[in-house]
């Protein structure tokens, strides 16, 4: 059953790629959160509306679409409006990686947004007065008291928003980047075995959520030491 | 209408305007392919369910087994393995007659679909029944309730209750997830969008336009779930009119 003819190097490739990808775009889906929970907790009505209209509309539509629309829809769009702009012919290419990065960095960002607004409103009011009687600028609160809470509770969503994400990296597949099932997907045609490979892509996946679950586990305990349990 | 053509061309929007039956069909597709996936998953989450409570470890192992697969891997793996993957296989199920189904990918997509949303579905109703208040069962076993009946009468209505938010979450999510049988050459909404795309190169518009059909039917399911919720929650408002309407939410899945 496991027999991968000599391709099986194929998954070791593919999972180094996975992995950068989901990394990557999870660093850019915190910075995404976190301006999106700014926008809509700050007092600024333009900031609310926008943070608004960025959740909704990212939530609203499949992945798979989004994908395809900043792959190709933005480039022909950016060319467009360049070779407008600069009278001449204009040629943009963004490479798959780029892409996949900024594409689910943006799409998960608007549920980090959620997460982070959640996490911010969490935490207690009177400590963020108690700072501001103490004379603590807004940003010296925001550095010092709220950041350093508002990880420990939006660790539980944003562990869970991981597992979605290094799952969604299966999608990149579709604009050639060669990830986990892109390999997986050319070892199955040079061999012509695809239930073997798919099969053994699927329990890459499968290692993959178990160790970020014992992961998330470690970083909650050890996030919450601080903290008495009743 | 020869000035709406000349309007539409003017914007360069002429391959939405003169395909419009075929995204039309394509998004009825896209709402079958749903429906369809939907009741069967929601069929086969309840007994999985049950399972996964059972104290029986035969019965509960394999389920949770299941259940921890079908929500640890990529949907878009489970649709290769049961779409591509078949094929490893062809002569083995030609013999049992099942190649007939296998070959066609609606009946692939159907079917990956309904595995992955049962898996979830068992897990937000596994919550809800646990989530019922254990005095509310006791009571009915002091009323003399058969099991059966206990059942029927108080655990499953209150299940249903606590389970809809999430499961809201869950429907809006199979109906996002569709997008992908486009990808094992079904006729979907972005399977359409796909083609019209390769023959009119207008990459940006078609996309904004199919991502907006989304959009509208996304939330035109949050609104309905909210509705139906508003009217199971009935007992809980205080007078009419007075309930505090709470916004469509549409939530991460996990």
């Amino acid at each position: 059953m496991f027999d991968f003819r000599g391709y099986g190097w194929v998954f070791w490739e593919g999972l180094q790629v996975t992995v950068l990808v989901g990394l990557c775009a999870g660093v850019v889906a915190i910075a995404m959160g976190l301006l999106g929970a700014w926008g809509k907790l700050c007092k600024a009505r333009p900031a609310n509306m926008l943070a608004n209209a960025y959740t909704t509309v990212v939530r609203g539509v499949p992945e798979l679409v989004l994908i395809l629309l900043v792959y190709y829809g933005v480039t022909i769009l950016l060319q467009r409006v360049l070779t407008a702009l600069l009278g001449a012919e204009v040629l943009i290419d963004i490479d798959p990686f780029t892409a996949g990065v900024l594409t689910l960095g943006v799409i998960y960002g608007a549920f980090a947004t959620e997460v982070f607004r959640g996490a911010f409103q969490a935490i207690p009011k009177g400590q963020i007065e108690a700072a501001h009687s103490f004379g603590m600028s807004r940003l010296l609160t925001l550095r010092r008291i709220m950041l350093p809470q508002v990880w420990r509770f939006a660790l539980p969503g944003l562990g869970n928003l991981w597992l979605v994400l290094i799952k969604a990296t299966a999608l990149m597949s579709v604009i050639q980047l060669e990830e986990l099932m892109r390999w997986s997907d050319i070892g199955a045609r040079n061999t012509k075995l695809p239930f073997t490979f798919y099969l053994t892509a699927s329990f890459i996946y499968l290692g993959i959520t178990i160790v970020s679950m014992t992961l998330q586990h470690w970083a909650e305990t050890w996030a919450n030491r601080g903290v008495r349990r009743a | 209408m020869d000035s709406l053509d000349l309007f539409f061309e003017s914007l360069g929007l002429e391959p939405i305007w003169n395909n419009l039956p075929r995204f039309l069909s394509g998004a009825l597709l896209t709402i079958e392919i749903t429906a369809l996936s939907v009741s069967l998953g929601l069929a086969l989450a309840l007994p999985l369910a049950l399972a996964r409570l059972s104290v029986n470890p035969l019965l509960r192992l394999p389920v949770y087994g299941y259940i921890f697969y079908f929500r640890g891997t990529p949907l878009l793996v489970q649709l290769f393995l049961i779409y591509y993957g078949s094929g490893q296989f062809r002569d083995v199920l030609e013999d049992v007659g099942l190649w007939r189904f296998l070959r066609e990918p609606y009946f692939c997509a159907i079917l990956a679909l309904t595995l992955n949303t049962a898996a979830y579905t068992a897990e937000i109703l596994r919550g809800a029944i646990q989530a019922v208040p254990f005095g509310e069962v006791e009571a009915a076993r002091a009323c003399g309730m058969s099991r059966p009946m206990l059942f029927r009468r108080i655990i499953l209505p209150k299940a249903a209750r606590l389970a809809l938010p999430a499961y809201s979450n869950e429907v809006i999510f199979l109906f996002q997830a569709t997008s992908l049988v486009s990808i094992i050459t079904l006729m979907d909404l972005t399977g359409v969008a796909r083609v019209i795309i390769s023959r009119s190169f207008r990459t940006f518009e078609v996309w904004i336009f199919v991502g907006l059909i989304y959009l509208a039917l996304t939330y035109l399911i949050a609104w309905v779930f909210h509705k139906v919720e508003y009217r199971m929650m009935g007992h809980l408002r205080a007078s009419p009119g007075q309930a505090a309407a709470a916004e469509p939410a549409v939530a991460v899945r996990n």
